[in-house]
């Protein structure tokens, strides 16, 4: 809003960011966040420190992403 | 429309380029230590470890890289990494277009990007840049299959301690901002932040399982490719989603971060 222009237009203060209530983003917040954790969990975690699928396909799939994205993995 | 999920679907679009642009880079920068340390891990040159002797670790003892594996190396380092990236970015997109909306308009003064960008630098930071730090990534051929389950609730643990840390610094910030003035809110509950995950660090359990044999140079290397690919992943999903939301907020504000025309 530093733009001289903008004061040439006219001199009221900059408009104020708009906010969403908090009681109508929780729901998705909490949906998001399963979603992530247990995405996370299947490139993280599965089959490497616990397993719910038996053999080690998941893990090998992932493997080199498990690796390079910092998780443990063996 | 400013509504939860036009947030959620741009930070899921914003997270799947994210994880495109941090295959391409792993890919560049990360397959050449990871196939380093597995042809390492290979020639059984390492201080003893090896997955095939340790039958007591269950399916890990059948964990195998080479050809003999489920899943060919040629595939791991390319449809299996390209996987791995595309989900983490995918979902973590979709948390931080949420976490997004949330903060616009309630951090102090920023605009709506910059409100984005603050989101998930300190994501960055709580989720991976801190746990990193006392549980760096380890390439193949580094670490005993039997304490994988350890390992794996220490890195997870100091991750939610980290969290939980970054979530009530953010809350607390705020509350304080009002009293003292945004700046200094900044950086009393940064230096909250960063002695509590400091002590915990210093508190908790440590581990070393680098053979010793192993060659300091891949070790480094493998380190700083994942180090780059993390700062890949966030910094385009950051830099994505920021512009994704300044276009959203300007459309359902006209003459938000717009040069009006000039009037004479």
């Amino acid at each position: 809003m530093s733009n001289p222009k903008v004061q040439a237009v006219a001199a009221p203060a900059p408009v104020a960011v708009p906010t969403i209530s908090v009681a109508s983003l929780l729901p998705w917040l909490l949906f998001a966040a399963l979603l992530a954790l247990v995405a996370l969990y299947f490139v993280s975690a599965e089959q490497g420190a616990t397993s719910v699928f038996s053999g080690t396909g998941v893990h090998e799939w992932v493997h080199d992403a498990r690796h390079l994205l910092g998780f443990p993995c063996h | 429309m400013l509504n939860a999920r036009t947030f959620l679907v741009r930070g899921l679009l914003a997270g799947l380029v994210a994880g495109i642009v941090a295959f391409g880079v792993a890919y560049v920068v990360g397959e050449p230590s990871v196939n380093a340390a597995i042809a390492i891990e290979g020639s059984g040159s390492d201080a003893g470890h090896t997955h095939a002797d340790e039958p007591a670790a269950g399916h890990q003892a059948e964990h195998t890289h080479g050809d003999e594996a489920e899943v060919p190396r040629s595939l791991q380092s390319t449809l299996g990494l390209l996987t791995g990236t595309v989900v983490a970015g995918t979902v973590l997109g979709g948390l931080m277009g949420v976490l997004g909306a949330l903060a616009l308009g309630r951090l102090g003064g920023l605009t709506p990007r910059q409100s984005t960008l603050a989101v998930t630098a300190l994501a960055f930071v709580g989720i991976y840049l801190v746990p990193s730090l006392a549980y760096p990534p380890n390439p193949p051929a580094v670490g005993h299959p039997d304490t994988i389950g350890y390992r794996t609730a220490l890195y997870f643990t100091l991750m939610a301690i980290s969290l939980i840390a970054m979530v009530t610094a953010v809350l607390v910030g705020r509350r304080l901002a009002s009293r003292i003035g945004g700046w200094h809110a900044f950086l009393v509950c940064g230096l909250g932040y960063v002695v509590v995950c400091a002590v915990a660090i210093g508190v908790m359990p440590t581990y070393d399982e680098v053979p010793e044999s192993f060659p300091a140079t891949v070790l480094f290397e493998f380190r700083r490719a994942s180090l780059i690919t993390q700062i890949a992943l966030w910094g385009t999903l950051g830099v994505v989603l920021a512009e994704f939301v300044g276009r959203l907020t300007r459309t359902a504000i006209p003459g938000r971060d717009r040069i009006p025309a000039p009037v004479s």
